[in-house]
């Protein structure tokens, strides 16, 4: 296939077209499909329609885009408790693709892909490419996890569709991923940015200097990542981190990405609109205050999404952008206002004499142990610390379940 | 022929060699010798008393874990390749070392070291059959006298 557009650099692709979209235009745009998929999820999804009749709103009240606020929200608890199928709005032989979520608390949440929705996602995602600067002739090695996860597959068909070479490695592996990064030059990387933090480590104690590499971008997300390890990772390689978002519930990855300028994920608004919330009182903020994210799916049918309470704590920044997308900025995602964390958890064993060894070996072994131990009974990856006897504190009175030290 | 070791538990943080030498030192209790190995964590102080009973006693009072482990003294001739000529008649009986460290007193031209093996009499039998000085207790404690 020969390119027919003109080629006006980097970050430029014909399906980025809508991040262009003047923005009387864009909002008409929006308020069309809000009303199609509104009435879409009325007609198709009983939960849904349970809700808007018990607060007697019609599909027909949606007149702007501000009466989204009329709308009841959606909590991953619905896709919990009408697991695995109870929220789709196409019949199974108009699904192509089905995917879940990693439930660690009781079952996954599922979700489900018409082949409208998977072009669809496939759109975003190049977008999401030529945001990070991304184009044909670019080598992609797509080292997120193929399989029920969103995150693979996502990014694969992306990759395919922006017209680059894509290199399906999956996760895990570090030292073949390396080999690869290094052998078949490749240009850009996807996976989560702790993984390319050890990619990065691994790399030196394998003499591969990454600077010397082709590698250029990196397209980061699937965990919430800060300032720090963005200057870590550009300083120690000559790549161009961006930070990309998505959840399986809305799409997947491609929901918003990283441009250029590095300041603030546009949206991918013509499919995805966006609102931010006050978590508490659940009342709409206006742009740049900052509150939990909600999104609603404009486009998806397989699925509609109405009112998608991520937990993810953001605001949108209504400024142009220096890139001259016109679709609107969310803040990078630094926390989150329910019970998902990434965490890393360190426990500490006070050394009593039935543990003691005058050995080195022998206590460091213990300690081997007991962290083996501790992921296969809670599945939870640990640091073992050997502590003196009596040092931890005892609790006094009601046990200190959360010690945040996120901001030390 | 062995000699009772007293092993502590100490995180590797600026302070804790101090608390225990502090504990035995108020009860007037002298160490002969101790060795210290770390981690990037923690370490094991290892410590030889004369009366290593009311030492525990001491150090556990003070709120430590303590291990007791029986290692061997063995007399090494203080000079060129005096510590290889004992180094080969354990590699002949392949005998592993665990740790060792040194006494800081000798007598004449002969240093006195602390070996920790696996198998401490299988040691000492080797040892002696080759006609190398096995120093107990009781010798020990009266030369740290000199």
């Amino acid at each position: 296939m020969t390119q027919y557009w003109d080629d006006l650099g980097d970050g430029y692709h014909p399906a980025s077209a809508p991040d262009y979209l003047p923005v009387p235009q864009l909002r008409e745009l929006q308020l069309r499909k809000l009303k199609n998929v509104v009435n879409r999820a009325y007609d198709h999804v009983p939960l849904f329609r349970q809700r808007m009749d018990e607060r007697g709103v019609k599909p027909e009240a949606i007149r702007s885009l501000p009466d989204v606020a009329l709308l009841p929200f959606t909590e991953k608890t619905d896709l919990r408790d009408t697991y695995p199928f109870g929220l789709f709005a196409s019949p199974m032989d108009e699904i192509v693709r089905l995917h879940a979520s990693s439930g660690t608390t009781g079952k996954p949440i599922v979700v489900a892909y018409t082949q409208e929705d998977v072009a669809v996602w496939s759109s975003v995602m190049v977008r999401t490419f030529a945001c990070c600067g991304l184009h044909r002739g670019d080598i992609i090695q797509n080292s997120y996890g193929y399989g029920l996860f969103t995150g693979g597959l996502g990014m694969h068909y992306g990759a395919e569709a922006l017209g680059a070479t894509v290199i399906p490695m999956s996760g895990g592996n570090t030292e073949r991923q390396i080999m690869v990064l290094r052998d078949f030059g490749v240009t850009a990387i996807c996976c989560t940015p702790s993984y390319f933090l050890h990619l990065m480590e691994a790399a030196g104690g394998m003499g591969v200097n990454l600077k010397e590499l082709p590698l250029r971008a990196g397209a980061f997300g699937a965990e919430p990542w800060t300032e720090a390890m963005r200057d870590r990772i550009q300083g120690e390689t000559d790549i161009k981190a961006y930070d990309i978002y998505g959840l399986s519930e809305i799409i997947g990855p491609g929901v918003a990405s990283e441009c250029a300028a590095q300041t603030g994920l546009h949206v991918f608004e013509d499919h995805f609109y966006p609102e931010i919330i006050d978590p508490n009182t659940l009342e709409p903020l206006p742009d740049g205050q900052e509150g939990e994210l909600v999104l609603t799916t404009l486009s998806k049918r397989a699925m509609p999404m109405i009112r998608y309470r991520t937990r993810d704590i953001a605001s949108i920044l209504p400024e142009p952008c220096p890139c001259g997308r016109a679709v609107r900025r969310i803040t990078r995602i630094g926390r989150r206002s329910d019970d998902m964390f990434i965490i890393r958890i360190e426990v500490q064993v006070e050394v009593t004499p039935q543990i003691l060894s005058d050995r080195i070996r022998a206590l460091a072994d213990t300690q081997k142990r007991l962290e083996k131990s501790i992921e296969n009974i809670v599945s939870l990856r640990v640091n073992v610390r050997l502590v003196e006897p009596q040092t931890i504190a005892r609790s006094e009175g009601k046990a200190r379940r959360l010690i945040d030290k996120r901001n030390e | 022929m062995k000699i009772h070791q007293l092993s502590l538990f100490l995180e590797n943080k600026p302070g804790r060699l101090g608390g225990p030498l502090r504990a035995l030192a108020k009860e007037g209790i002298n160490i002969l010798t101790l060795s210290l190995a770390d981690t990037e964590q923690f370490a094991i102080l290892r410590l030889i008393v004369r009366d290593w009973r009311k030492s525990q006693e001491v150090l556990e009072k003070a709120g430590y874990a303590v291990a007791t482990t029986e290692v061997v003294a063995v007399e090494v001739a203080d000079r060129p390749g005096g510590l290889v000529a004992l180094l080969d008649i354990l590699d002949q009986k392949q005998i592993n070392i665990e740790y060792m460290y040194a006494f800081t007193f000798r007598r004449e031209d002969r240093a006195v070291m602390v070996f920790r093996f696996e198998n401490p009499d299988a040691a000492i039998q080797a040892l002696q059959a080759s006609g190398v000085n096995v120093v107990g207790g009781m010798e020990l404690f009266e030369r740290a006298e000199i």
